[in-house]
């Protein structure tokens, strides 16, 4: 069974910068005597996430709403188990991909095919499964002879397609992503719809953290608004959308989802063609 | 071919019990589907797991978690393995020699300080050159495996902040990464005892056990390092000029009989970390079996360093994500 469960979640995130980065002002400031103690608690944090709670299930297609810096990425990363939580508890039950920036902890040196196969070397796979990841990639973000050079010299597109690929290459149950897929061409995006579509079908789940309300409409069947770190609605995109929109920009929105609906359907349909 | 039917075909074919750890081992699990696939159908499915983070973990808790860790990197010791092998590959991408780049070096600073220092010490080429040799290939090895160490988080910081990995995995893939170096290296050595015909022998062996006890101190230190440079970025620094310090301190360049009967010979040998480490492999290797004080000491300054990884490792694990 599919399950994301997150129980009263808090994330402290320290912030460092100049003197605290300094072992030598840190050890100089305990030695004259100054208050280290205080110093430490002192620390300056950024509450990133307060007291968040929701619970997922099979079928789920979640957008993160809310302006920047109000904890989307920090809560998307811990729920990959990337932050750990300094306050709640969560549970993930089922297979987690993350696509959170495009390059997707990928080493720009290295030629698409070098990291797909660590990507398939760090999911346990074997060489013969590693072969077919290799291909099903390759096939999916259109790399073509791309695929022996390396990533650094790569289009934004092509980074994209790649990271997306490679996320959904081995199927997840559950897939968490960030904005960025929006860089995608259309074509592609109606292709990575396609994809998320039918993964979503199979009963997955999936967590999406965007600003353009459009995609929200388009993607998900359940919105939580995030503000300052805390949840400031939950419900479905509509409801939500219409709060946190302005009402002319919610019709403008509609209006944008109903185009790109359109311009994804062509693109399909022009690459079928050719 | 029908979406539909492909996608409740590798659905069925997920029968996989829950795991009750994240990512198991088993390869075996992700099913291929068959070449007849349709482009947007993944073809591979990840096994199931089960992942639960409880914040506020007392310390045996954390220690389970730290372990956990460990365990994690061992299983994906092939990965260890093909990500040093590509750093190398990478460093030496389209020069003509490749890695043996270095072992030229290497090979040019032992011909090099060999003359001059044995002029200066008043001893002779034959036995003093393979001493140079073996010294200095092992001491760059210790050298690079201490402050390449100190950037093993924070060099990979886009891998650590993509997806959920075990943190040892880094400081594995440094320690691994300088074990290829080193094999580069020995090709100086093995060139140099040839030229002057001195083989070890059958003591020789005694560096085997010494060897498994620098790496498990290689990867202790890499992960100490490691963190205690992502968050303090002054840090780098001062371990490299502590290094260099040591190496004119310890014997390597000079042979430590030369200090056998002086008082600062106490210091500089019977208190000096570098000086236990390097003479339990490097004393084998020139046929002379280490002393049972010198292995004493290896193997204390290596547990003191392990508890101190250990407790740092328990404690800073979860936050060295937010430091890098």
């Amino acid at each position: 069974m599919t399950r994301i469960s997150v129980e009263h979640l808090s994330i402290d995130f320290p912030l460092y910068h100049g003197e605290s980065r300094s072992l030598k002002k840190t050890v100089f400031a305990a030695a004259s005597g100054r208050r280290l103690g205080q110093d430490g608690r002192k620390r300056l944090v950024v509450q990133a996430v307060r007291d968040v709670d929701f619970e997922l299930h099979s079928g789920d297609r979640l957008g993160l709403i809310g302006a920047n810096g109000a904890g989307k990425s920090t809560l998307l990363r811990t729920l990959a188990g990337i932050y750990e939580p300094s306050g709640g508890r969560i549970t993930i039950e089922g297979a987690l991909s993350a696509l959170l920036d495009a390059s997707q902890g990928m080493n720009p040196d290295l030629t698409g095919r070098e990291n797909i196969r660590l990507r398939g070397l760090f999911s346990g796979l074997n060489p013969k499964q590693i072969e077919q990841l290799e291909l099903d990639v390759a096939q999916f973000a259109e790399l073509d002879d791309f695929i022996n050079l390396p990533v650094r010299i790569y289009s934004s597109g092509m980074v994209v397609r790649l990271g997306f690929a490679l996320a959904t290459a081995i199927r997840p149950q559950i897939l968490l992503m960030d904005e960025w897929i929006l860089a995608g061409d259309a074509a592609f995006m109606g292709r990575a719809r396609a994809r998320l579509e039918s993964m979503v079908q199979g009963a997955e789940i999936l967590v999406l953290s965007t600003h353009a309300p459009d995609v929200v409409m388009q993607w998900c069947n359940r919105v939580i608004w995030l503000e300052g770190g805390r949840v400031r609605g939950d419900g479905t995109p509509h409801e939500i959308l219409q709060q946190y929109l302005p009402s002319d920009q919610f019709a403008q929105a509609s209006m944008a989802l109903a185009a790109r609906t359109k311009r994804e359907a062509d693109g399909m349909a022009n690459q079928q063609a050719a | 071919m029908d979406t539909q039917v492909v996608n409740s075909g590798s659905t069925d074919s997920r029968a996989v019990a829950p795991r009750s750890e994240a990512d198991s081992s088993a390869g075996t699990d992700l099913i291929p589907n068959g070449s007849g696939q349709q482009a947007d159908m993944p073809a591979l499915i990840r096994p199931d797991s089960r992942l639960v983070i409880v914040a506020g973990l007392g310390m045996m808790g954390r220690l389970r978690l730290a372990l956990t860790d460990l365990a994690d990197t061992w299983r994906l010791r092939r990965l260890v393995a093909t990500l040093a092998f590509l750093d190398i590959r990478l460093r030496y991408r389209g020069s003509l020699l490749g890695p043996f780049w270095l072992t030229l070096s290497t090979g040019l600073m032992v011909g090099a300080l060999g003359f001059v220092y044995s002029h200066l010490f008043h001893t002779k080429l034959h036995t003093y050159l393979p001493f140079l040799s073996l010294s200095l290939v092992l001491w760059n090895f210790i050298n690079a495996l201490v402050t390449d160490g100190c950037l093993a988080y924070t060099s990979n910081e886009a891998m650590i902040r993509a997806a959920r990995m075990p943190l040892s995995l880094h400081a594995a893939r440094s320690v691994a990464r300088n074990v290829l170096v080193l094999g580069h290296n020995i090709l100086v050595i093995v060139v140099v005892f040839t030229i002057m015909n001195v083989w070890p022998g059958r003591v020789a062996l005694m560096m085997l056990p010494a060897f498994a006890l620098w790496m498990i101190d290689g990867l202790a230190i890499s992960i100490l390092l490691g963190g205690f440079c992502a968050r303090f970025r002054d840090v780098p620094p001062i371990v490299a000029s502590v290094m260099q310090i040591a190496f004119f301190v310890s014997p390597i360049i000079w042979s430590p009989e030369i200090l056998a009967h002086r008082g600062i010979g106490i210091v500089l040998l019977n208190w000096n970390p570098f000086y236990a480490l390097l003479e339990i492999v490097r004393a084998p290797l020139l046929n002379q079996m280490p002393t049972l004080a010198t292995w004493g000491s290896a193997l204390g300054y290596s547990g003191a360093l392990v508890l101190v990884t250990a407790v740092f490792f328990t404690r800073a694990r979860s936050r060295i994500a937010f430091w890098i």
